[in-house]
């Protein structure tokens, strides 16, 4: 059914029709309206699982680690400093191996206090063993709580569903709710057969040898790896019940395209309407939109580049002292290729300024026509 | 000869435990299993049971046990309490069981949040009365005048020791109750009765522990007893709001008897002791007020 949706509520229903047993969550702007609307169907009867109030994001996820232990499907949502605060529990929970859901709303890091978008929140998680999976739409949201549960009962893995605060959380947009039957179908009851039995005395993460404790830590990638396969074929699934198909990089009019945009979230879909103008005007120019964060889709981006190509990284996120964050896991992805494409970084839109589609060409057009520094992050203020 | 006692037999705690000679707290673990029994999760945070209960995978328990991050024991056995129920399993008693660190102070938000929600869990705090596992520095349980490594100077610590129980009490909770080892069927009395009751309840054991308080560990049941005899530890109950003492004194020995058996008390001049004895005299004025 078409409704027309917020994205924060179409991550809510995504929740909902997730059949999720335990939320746990706390208010911080710009998400509060997920565990609002969660908090209305929870009253309202609709929604089935358990809501715990709790007094912090801290405690958010360790209520998950809790409800997840048990074998219940959780799930919590935050944005920025909420995120920050969890940091410990993220690591904690991945490495218990639990498969959590989250919604990040992404909002910059204080300080000085911000309350606009970007990524540096959830980027700044990349070690924790979480998953991450970047939006671009409102469906997307709704879609990728699905995917995200999918995947990460089948690796046992948490994931984060990332998406813009405002751009995308209070935009609203139409979106395909989809049949709760055929959500059941993609996404059965949780079944962990590792989970915390009453009547079985097991300790769980207790202390290992350093062996041990190695062991469980590339067990975690060799996992992490697997999520790549498991998303591509979940997405495929998907496809067949839904319509709609999901893949960790999405080229768009890139087959003949010598300089390509390379763009994650909300802006991604600013970047086809810069493409396509682009395109009126002659120019070769293509856009490669980035899903997946975490794992990082390696071999599906050296597959996709050749030889001269040259890449145009949006950053909307920092890492001080280096480059933007999207840019150095390319760099770093591609340099194993005997011929490398040229990788230029741009940052953009920090602190929530807008990235528009003039932005896009401008970044575009500085790539082609030799303008952009390849050794240093190039910072792009949009003066419009 | 044999001594028939309320205390059931059953042992869910193990012999193969790693506890330091005359440990309280282990003998804490021994008599609250008792009276819990089966159908208990255990959640720890940081503590000295995380390393009691053994490495993986060896348990010391004979009931499921979680560990969790040092600020987030009550948070997480809310959690754990939702799952389980979620899962069809109602009946599974969930208990924290948090040293004093992880209760008074770093800990003391998740535990405010959790009771504050009359979450329907046991959280139990045994308070050795500092952080013993990273080897004795002060918390908010360790009493004033106390040496530890972080209170090393004549004065020892300087403020009193933070008052837990009435915080819980600030949070309308059905049930707090005060244990100690050297009391066994007190002890097992109470735990089943908090298990009795629903929504959230607190029980702090003073754990006598040999090598922070400093003394011999075979002196740890007549410390844990000396503690309630001298009125240093009083036993009661709050039930509703409704106070009530469970030892009645006749005359309570002197706080000295207590102070003086303990290495970290060694510094106190006799009127540090008088202090210390005006400070018990003024809070047992209060509990004889109140029940």
């Amino acid at each position: 059914m078409k409704k027309v949706l917020m994205g924060n509520h179409a991550a809510a229903i995504g929740v909902k029709l997730a059949r999720t047993d335990v939320v746990s969550a706390y208010p911080i702007t710009p998400q509060t309206q997920i565990i609002e609307m969660l908090n209305d169907l929870d009253e309202s009867g609709e929604f089935g699982g358990r809501f715990i109030k709790v007094e912090s994001e801290h405690s958010a996820m360790a209520a998950c680690l809790g409800s997840a232990t048990a074998g219940a499907r959780s799930f919590t949502a935050t944005s920025s400093q909420g995120l920050a605060y969890m940091h410990e529990m993220l690591h904690w929970v991945a490495g218990a191996r639990l498969p959590i859901v989250m919604c990040d709303v992404n909002r910059a890091m204080g300080a000085p206090w911000i309350l606009w978008t970007d990524q540096t929140d959830s980027l700044s998680q990349r070690d924790t063993g979480w998953m991450q999976f970047y939006c671009s739409s409102n469906q997307e949201i709704l879609d990728s709580v699905l995917m995200a549960y999918r995947v990460a009962e089948e690796v046992l893995l948490p994931a984060m569903v990332v998406y813009d605060g405002f751009t995308l959380s209070h935009t609203y947009e139409p979106v395909d709710v989809p049949d709760q039957k055929l959500v059941d179908k993609f996404l059965p009851k949780l079944k962990n057969e590792y989970a915390l039995r009453a009547d079985k005395a097991e300790a769980f993460s207790a202390l290992p040898s350093p062996k041990e404790y190695y062991r469980l830590r590339a067990r975690m990638d060799h996992d992490m790896g697997r999520a790549l396969k498991v998303f591509e074929e979940a997405g495929k699934t998907f496809e067949e019940l839904f319509g709609r198909r999901y893949e960790l990089i999405e080229p768009y009019r890139c087959e003949d395209a010598d300089t390509i945009l390379v763009v994650s979230g909300a802006p991604a879909s600013t970047a086809r309407v810069a493409v396509d103008q682009l395109r009126k005007e002659g120019c070769r120019a293509g856009l490669l939109k980035m899903r997946a964060f975490r794992p990082f889709p390696a071999q599906a981006l050296r597959d996709f580049v050749r030889p001269g190509m040259r890449l145009a990284v949006v950053d909307r996120n920092y890492s001080q002292g280096h480059h933007g964050i999207f840019c150095e896991e390319m760099k770093s992805a591609l340099y194993s290729l005997e011929k490398p494409p040229e990788v230029y970084g741009f940052i953009a839109g920090l602190g929530g300024g807008d990235i528009t589609p003039e932005l896009l060409s401008e970044i575009w057009r500085d790539t082609d026509e030799g303008r952009a520094d390849a050794a240093a992050p190039n910072w792009m203020e949009d003066a419009r | 000869m044999t001594v028939k006692t309320s205390i059931p037999e059953p042992e869910l705690l193990s012999a193969g435990h790693l506890a330091c000679q005359g440990c309280g707290a282990t003998l804490a673990m021994r008599y609250a299993l008792k009276g819990l029994g089966k159908e208990t999760v255990l959640v720890t945070p940081a503590c000295c049971w995380t390393i009691l209960a053994g490495p993986a995978p060896r348990l010391s328990v004979g009931v499921p046990l979680l560990h969790c991050p040092f600020a987030t024991a009550a948070a997480t056995a809310s959690g754990l309490k939702a799952g389980l129920v979620a899962q069809g399993d109602e009946k599974t008693q969930v208990v924290v069981w948090a040293g004093d660190g992880g209760t008074f102070d770093i800990g003391l938000q998740a535990l405010s949040g959790a009771a504050d929600r009359n979450e329907d869990i046991l959280y139990v705090c045994y308070d050795n009365e500092a952080y013993m596992n990273t080897g004795i520095q002060r918390s908010g349980g360790t009493p004033q005048k106390a040496w530890t490594m972080t209170t090393q100077g004549q004065k020892g610590s300087e403020r009193p020791k933070k008052d837990i129980d009435s915080i819980l009490e600030a949070h309308h909770i059905p049930y707090i109750a005060t244990v100690t080892p050297g009391y066994p069927e007190d002890m097992v009395r109470k735990f089943k009765k908090a298990r009795g009751i629903k929504g959230f309840r607190f029980i702090r054991v003073l754990s006598p522990c040999p090598p922070g308080w400093k003394h011999d560990s075979s002196a740890t049941v007549d410390l844990s007893k000396l503690a309630v005899q001298t009125g240093s530890f009083a036993l009661y109950e709050i039930e509703n709001g409704d106070f009530r003492l469970n030892t009645k004194l006749a005359k309570r020995k002197p706080v000295g008897e207590y102070l003086s058996k303990q290495g970290r008390f060694r510094h106190l001049s006799e009127d540090d002791v008088k202090e210390m004895q005006a400070t018990v005299d003024a809070a047992w004025e209060k509990y004889e007020k109140r029940g």
